[in-house]
């Protein structure tokens, strides 16, 4: 490539104004600048002492939880998208035959591998009931590698936590509005107060 | 004989202090330009107070001293030991001529105004200067600053790291640079006060209420800019920067002699400051406080006190915040900022200074009143004209990138 290839774009500095050559506005500038900062308000959450707010916890990725529908029971069919989804691997899913009506299968174990996991909510993604969740618990300790091994009654636990501050996401979304108008039943069937929208 | 020891430890003692807790103000100024909350965290030991991290100076001189004297093998270890303590030591005996205040009333009983029982003392007032009286206190002073240039030379020799040798070479070479500008500075200074006494130059814009930042702004500006770079703050740090020579001439200091070092560099802001406010913000001095030091009471000297040290914080405040500012000089915009700029500013300054204190010899009688505008007029529009002139003639920043025009910038086919 020489320098006279027509695809090279010379780029010339802007010449510099008086102002700029006087060097004094543009140091006013800066101070300006830097004294700003200087009283403005901080950004630093001083965690231990103070927890930091999560602006949306609906999109927050934090430990996962199972959801359990409305009789209790735990709102996973053991379908294995989750697990095929998840990019560490770090979901185990132990599918049996279910005892219940309304579904063809259920987990017998549902394990997450909470060190492995990188939180990127894809099994909350592919999840087609909205059994696997993230919630926005973010200081996530253990003192052991099993104990951070989260398995089904833990996650379940972690629901029956965090199922007041934080409702199940496919209730809090907005429907979606096609003009079918084919919401999934598990949506509407969780809230009683979206039930009428 | 107790006097001038009493004012040494307590110089002593107030300098190491504040040099400890401008470390803290650095980081605490530095946090808060970026919206961070600083060192907030150490209190008192062993217990949960924490008062707002007044408690980190400390901390960080038990780290230093706690920490391994360790010396590499490959330096040469008498320069390696002295360069640390020559640095200091000049920077300690620098302050023997600085005025830490002005005075104290000769009796304890001079609270608010003369009274019978100090009519019997017969001594004057205390000087609240360790040497007093010292004529040529400025030339001293500079004479000693000078000798930092050597401490950051042989450390970085001494040092047989590339590092520090690059650091100590720029050091010498940007100091020596600042100390032409910075003379002319203090030149016009003394032109006008007639002393090299600094408790003199402070009398001198004391009395007349006028301080030299009024009547030399540009020698002001000078000496602000040369003193940046004499102390080796940013944007003039090219001895140290971190991201380029990773702490330049100290690279392989660790622990005390670290710590030396890095206290030198604040006596040096902090000396840097004292000589602003003295040379050209009026000392101790502030409207309604002037007057002889004989009829000095305890609360005018405390107060002249107070306004000198808030003064020198101001000062000091002023050179932490301009260091979160200004992005660093390349080095040959360093150079040509010495020479093609500060050094005619400089000269332009101590010219004006030379033909006003003629002026208003000869024209004080005919005048009278008006000099001082006339001067004061003057000196601004010099100040002025000659930015205007240097902003024009020679721009601060030099291009080096690759001219096209002369080099045919090549590429290599292959890519």
């Amino acid at each position: 490539m020489q320098a006279t290839d027509p695809d090279i774009q010379w780029v010339e500095p802007p010449k510099l104004g008086l102002g700029e050559r006087m060097y004094l506005p543009l140091f006013l500038q800066g101070l300006t600048t830097t004294t700003k900062h200087l009283v403005s308000a901080k950004v630093t959450v001083s965690y231990p002492d103070q927890e930091p707010e999560i602006d949306n916890p609906l999109i927050y990725r934090g430990v996962h939880r199972l959801n359990r529908d409305e009789q209790g029971r735990v709102k996973c069919v053991a379908c294995f998208l989750c697990a095929t989804a998840c990019p560490a691997h770090c979901i185990d899913i132990l599918g049996v035959e279910s005892p219940w009506e309304d579904r063809e299968k259920y987990p017998e174990s549902f394990t997450i591998d909470e060190l492995r996991c990188i939180f990127c909510g894809m099994c909350e993604q592919a999840c087609p009931v909205d059994a696997i969740e993230l919630t926005s618990l973010y200081n996530l300790t253990g003192r052991s590698r099993e104990e951070m091994i989260f398995d089904k009654e833990k996650l379940l636990s972690v629901y029956d936590a965090t199922k007041d501050k934080e409702p199940m996401k496919s209730a809090q979304l907005p429907p979606v509005t096609t003009p079918s108008t084919a919401t999934p039943s598990t949506a509407t069937s969780t809230s009683p107060t979206e039930g009428g929208a | 004989m107790l006097e001038p020891l009493i004012k040494i430890a307590v110089l002593l003692g107030g300098l190491m202090t504040a040099a400890a807790y401008f470390v803290l103000l650095e980081r605490w100024i530095a946090a808060w330009v970026q919206d961070r909350l600083g060192p907030n965290r150490v209190g008192v030991p062993l217990t949960r107070i924490r008062l707002f991290g007044l408690g980190q100076p400390m901390a960080d001189g038990g780290k230093f001293i706690l920490k391994e004297e360790f010396m590499p093998a490959h330096v040469d270890k008498r320069l390696f030991l002295l360069a640390p303590i020559s640095i200091l030591a000049a920077a300690l005996a620098v302050f023997a001529v600085i005025p830490f205040g002005s005075v104290l009333p000769a009796s304890v009983y001079t609270l608010f105004g003369q009274d019978a029982a100090t009519v019997a003392s017969t001594e004057g007032p205390v000087p609240l200067v360790v040497a007093p009286g010292v004529d040529v206190g400025l030339l001293y002073v500079f004479a000693l600053s000078s000798i930092a240039v050597y401490g950051v030379i042989v450390g970085g020799w001494a040092s047989n790291n590339k590092y520090s040798f690059l650091g100590g070479l720029r050091s010498s070479a940007q100091l020596i640079s600042y100390e032409l500008p910075l003379g002319l500075a203090i030149l016009s200074v003394v032109l006008a006060s007639g002393s090299m006494n600094l408790d003199e130059i402070v009398h001198r814009q004391a009395d007349s209420g006028v301080w030299f930042i009024f009547t030399q702004p540009l020698g002001f500006v000078v000496f602000v800019i040369a003193a940046f770079a004499e102390a080796a703050r940013l944007p003039f740090d090219l001895p140290e920067c971190e991201q380029e020579l990773i702490g330049g001439y100290h690279t392989e200091y660790t622990g005390m002699k670290l710590l030396l070092f890095l206290v030198a560099e604040f006596l040096h802001m902090i000396t840097a400051a004292f000589l602003i406010v003295l040379l050209f913000l009026g000392g101790w001095h502030i409207w309604g406080l002037a007057g002889p030091d004989e009829q000095v009471t305890w609360v005018g000297a405390v107060g002249r006190l107070i306004v000198l040290h808030l003064k020198v914080t101001g000062v000091i405040v002023f050179f932490m915040v301009v260091r979160w500012s200004w992005p660093r000089f390349r080095f040959d915009q360093l150079m040509a900022l010495a020479w093609k700029v500060m050094l005619p500013l400089g000269m332009i300054n101590l010219v004006a200074v030379a033909i006003f204190e003629e002026l208003s010899l000869a024209l004080q009688s005919q005048l009278g009143g008006w000099t001082l505008a006339i001067s004061l007029l003057g000196s601004w529009l010099v100040c002025l004209g000659a930015w205007f002139g240097v902003a024009y003639a020679t721009p601060m920043i030099g291009d080096n990138r690759v001219r096209k025009d002369i080099h045919t910038y090549e590429v290599d086919p292959q890519i």
